[in-house]
Order: C-alpha cells, then structure tokens, then sequence
C-alpha cells in the first residue's frame, strides 16, 4: 500500500507543481492593483496552509502521544514538526521578497508576520529540541508541541489587540482568495491541492525514515541489553 | 514535610498514572498541604542559601545597568525604554533562577523522590510553581524600582496596579518554566534549550506584561487594565495547559 502511495503522490505533486507553474506565468491574468507581484501569492498561501496544517498535526499527535505513550504518534508528530520548519522558512522568504516588491520593506512588525515567526520560532524550538536533546527528548519536544499550539491564539490577540492601539494592518486580507475568479481561482486551487500533495508525500517519506530510525536504535539497545552486540 | 507524610488522615494513594485527584474533601487539604510542603521546603532551602535569589538578582541589576548605557540619549535615559528594560531583565533572570532551582533537585536526585513520594503530582507541580513565582516576584521587586530609578520615572499611585502586573506575570512565567524545567531535568545540554523552548511560549506574555507596564507608566489606565486581565488570560490558560500535561510529561 505504501509502496504504491509514495510514487504516486510524487507524481501528483511533480506534475501539480509544473502545473502550476506554468498556470501562473501563462495563463492566470496579471492582478489589477498588484501587477506581477501578486504572482507569488499562488504559492506563498498554500504554503502557509501546509504550515498551519503541519503545526496542528504536530501538535494533536503530540497531545495523543503524551496521553498512550505509543512512539508512532510521536513518529508522526516529529515529521510535522520538521515539514512545519521547512514549509514555514519557505514562506517567511516567500513573504518577505514580496514585502519588499509592495512595502519596500523586507519585514514589519504586523499581526500575522508576527504571529506566524512566533509560531515558526516554536516549532525551530522543536526540532532542536528533538536533535540535540538526546535521551528524554520526545517528551519534552512533545509538551512544546502542545504549548506552542495553544499559544498560537494567544500570540495572535496579543499582536492583534496591541496593533489595534497603534497601526493599522498591512498584509493582504485573506478573505481576498474567496472572491477570485477565472483562471486565478483554478490556478489557487490547483496550487492548493499540489502542496498538499506534497506535504503529503513529505509526511509518508519522513515519517516512516524516523520509524526506521527509531526501530534501529530500539534494536540495537536490545542487542546491547542482551549482550549480543558490543557498544 | 516529615510529620505530614507519617499523619494518619493521609489521603489514600493513587500511584500516580492519572490525574490523581479525587473529588473528596481529605484528597484535597492533602493536595494543598502536599504543595504547601513542597513550597516550603523550595523556600527553606532558598532562605538558607539565598544563592538563587542573590545571583538572579544581581544579573538582573547587571542587565537594567547595561540596557541603560544602551538607552541614554542627552545624557537622559529614555522612558519608553523602561518597559521592555525591565521584562527583558526579568525574564532573563528569571530562566537563571529556574534553570538553578531545578539543578539543586538534580544534584541531589530528589526530584525522582519527589515524583516518587505517595503525593499527587500535581500538588508536587503546584508547589514547585508556587516556590518560583515567590522567587521571579523578588526578583522584580529589585528590577522594577531599579529601572524607575535609572530611568528617572516617578510611578505616583499607579505602583498597586503595577504590583499586580508584576505578580501576574511572575505567575505566568513560574507556570510555563516550571514544566519546561521540570521535563529538562533529564535532558543534556538543558541550559541551552530551556529559553529555547521558553521565550516563544513566553512571548503573549512579555507582550502583555511590557504593554501593562507602559500603559500604567503613560497613565492610560483603561490600556492598563486591558492588558492587565489579558496577563490573567495568559496565567489561567496556561496553568490548565500545564496541570492537564505535567503528569504525563515529567513521568518515569
């Protein structure tokens, strides 16, 4: 079963991703106010979709693994947890060179490019954790994972209610994607569903390479504990 | 402590796997004296030594002095600046403290003991916080005049509300770093990693507390108050994350 779905949502993301790169330069029309640089939202959005889509997965699988203490949940979460670094880099860089082209800035302190580095910040916090920690560690990444989920809406009032009280708001309203037409809504929508293929196909591949990895290290501790190997 | 663990009217144990507590009224004064004790004995050990104390409260001092060289402008040092001086100089000090408070429990491996002992874990958890927030509330009680000092600012009849501020953000803190302490115990290079795991959960918090203080410093007291119940918010939400995960995040 798995043998068959990881080619396959490889060759539904590779074919997604010409796909939409392709709909966005030749066929999705240049937007009206925003000229060519409203291109990059095609993938920027998606992305950050995948990103919030990661963090939640690591954070549930998280609270699952700390209530049963079964290590696959903790395989899964950690998987998350690395793709949500990944796919949150991308964005931040996606972001920020747009911020440039529209704001001629690179970065502003505004409510969502807040809130989502906060939440990156957490989840870099996670993955250290997990490599550095040594022995011990799933636990403590896994209590970081659930307090950086719930710490999420707590972040976003803070910056909310306190840019209420000074500035206004700058980044594009996300309401914007629900009024697209044409070729622009087939093109979001085709991206959205090519990223999530992606992360899909992300998730199996990592996901059973930290099973592996955890069964090697479980067995050569049994081998250790029986005397059959050496350390 | 002793004497309490040798009374008859101990509450019957449960051996810690779940949430512990029953709902009858022996199960809960056992709950609030076990984190009393534990409270006590953290504080006794500090009282004794002050080396926690002492040390958080000079580095504390140390950082309000450096900021200030940071922040002189005509030979004044600048007002806004006070807010996040004094938030940053507490919660530096304040990861200092709690790395140090749980390293005595490591040294002397009494913090299996302690999740050993036939207590709830979670007045062990409480008690351990309650001794924290005592020691990150002294702590600002040196920084907050301090800054007001270096910064030349007159605080009048706002120093309650500030106060309240300042314990509701000791609470907070104490709650997020006790958990993330205490998991930390086992783990190598836990020096480096606890203000990596603590500072993002911290920051609604810093955000808050730093709003507060510069609200109640500018005299908009309606701005204050907002942020003064969001720190609440912040303390409440966290203190249920916290009880709901401690147990199984620090068990064996």
């Amino acid at each position: 079963m798995k043998k068959l779905l990881i080619p396959l949502f490889a060759l539904v993301s590779a074919a997604g991703l010409a796909a939409t790169l392709y709909m966005i330069f030749y066929v999705a029309p240049l937007e009206r106010a925003l000229f060519f640089n409203q291109k990059v939202f095609y993938w920027h959005v998606p992305n950050w979709f995948v990103l919030f889509t990661s963090v939640f997965v690591a954070g549930l699988c998280s609270a699952v693994y700390l209530k049963n203490r079964n290590a696959k949940w903790d395989d899964v979460a950690r998987a998350a947890g690395e793709l949500a670094v990944v796919f949150g880099a991308i964005g931040l860089v996606t972001g920020s060179i747009w911020g440039k082209a529209a704001w001629g800035h690179w970065w502003k302190w505004e409510l969502r490019l807040t809130t989502s580095l906060i939440l990156w910040l957490t989840m870099v916090g996670y993955v250290l954790v997990r490599r550095f920690g040594g022995a011990g560690s799933e636990r403590l990444a896994a209590g970081l994972a659930v307090f950086g989920v719930v710490n999420v809406p707590l972040v976003y009032f803070a910056v909310k209610l306190a840019d209420a009280l000074q500035q206004e708001s700058a980044h594009p309203q996300t309401t914007v994607a629900n009024q697209l037409t044409g070729s622009m809504k087939t093109t979001f929508q085709l991206s959205i569903l090519t990223f999530f293929a992606f992360y899909v196909l992300l998730m199996l591949v990592r996901t059973s390479a930290i099973r592996d990895e955890r069964r090697v290290r479980d067995l050569r501790e049994r081998g250790l504990d029986a005397g059959i190997l050496e350390s | 402590m002793l004497t309490d663990r040798s009374t008859a009217a101990r509450p019957p144990v449960d051996w810690g796997t779940t949430g512990s507590m029953a709902p009858s009224p022996a199960l809960r004064t056992g709950f609030l004296r076990t984190a009393g004790a534990v409270a006590a004995k953290d504080l006794r050990v500090e009282l004794r030594s002050r080396e926690v104390v002492y040390t958080m409260a000079f580095f504390a001092t140390v950082i309000v002095v450096v900021f200030s060289f940071a922040f002189v402008k005509d030979q004044r040092a600048l007002i806004e600046a006070v807010p996040g001086v004094a938030w940053a100089a507490i919660v530096f000090a304040g990861t200092i403290g709690l790395g140090r408070a749980f390293d005595r429990e490591r040294e002397g491996d009494t913090m299996r003991a302690l999740l050993l002992s036939p207590a709830p874990r979670l007045a062990v958890f409480a008690g351990k916080t309650v001794a924290i927030t005592a020691l990150v509330f002294a702590v600002e009680v040196v920084v907050l005049p301090l800054c007001l000092l270096f910064f030349n600012v007159d605080l009048g009849a706002a120093v309650l509300h500030l106060a309240l501020v300042l314990v509701l953000g000791a609470i907070g803190f104490a709650v997020v770093g006790t958990v993330f302490a205490a998991m930390l115990l086992r783990i190598r290079s836990r020096d480096v990693l606890l203000p990596v795991v603590l500072y993002p959960i911290l920051v609604p918090m810093i955000m808050a507390g730093t709003k507060a203080t510069s609200t109640i410093l500018t005299g908009a007291t309606g701005d204050a108050w907002f942020w003064t119940q969001f720190l609440a918010a912040y303390d409440a939400i966290f203190i249920i994350v916290a009880l709901w995960t401690f147990e199984a995040l620090v068990i064996e």
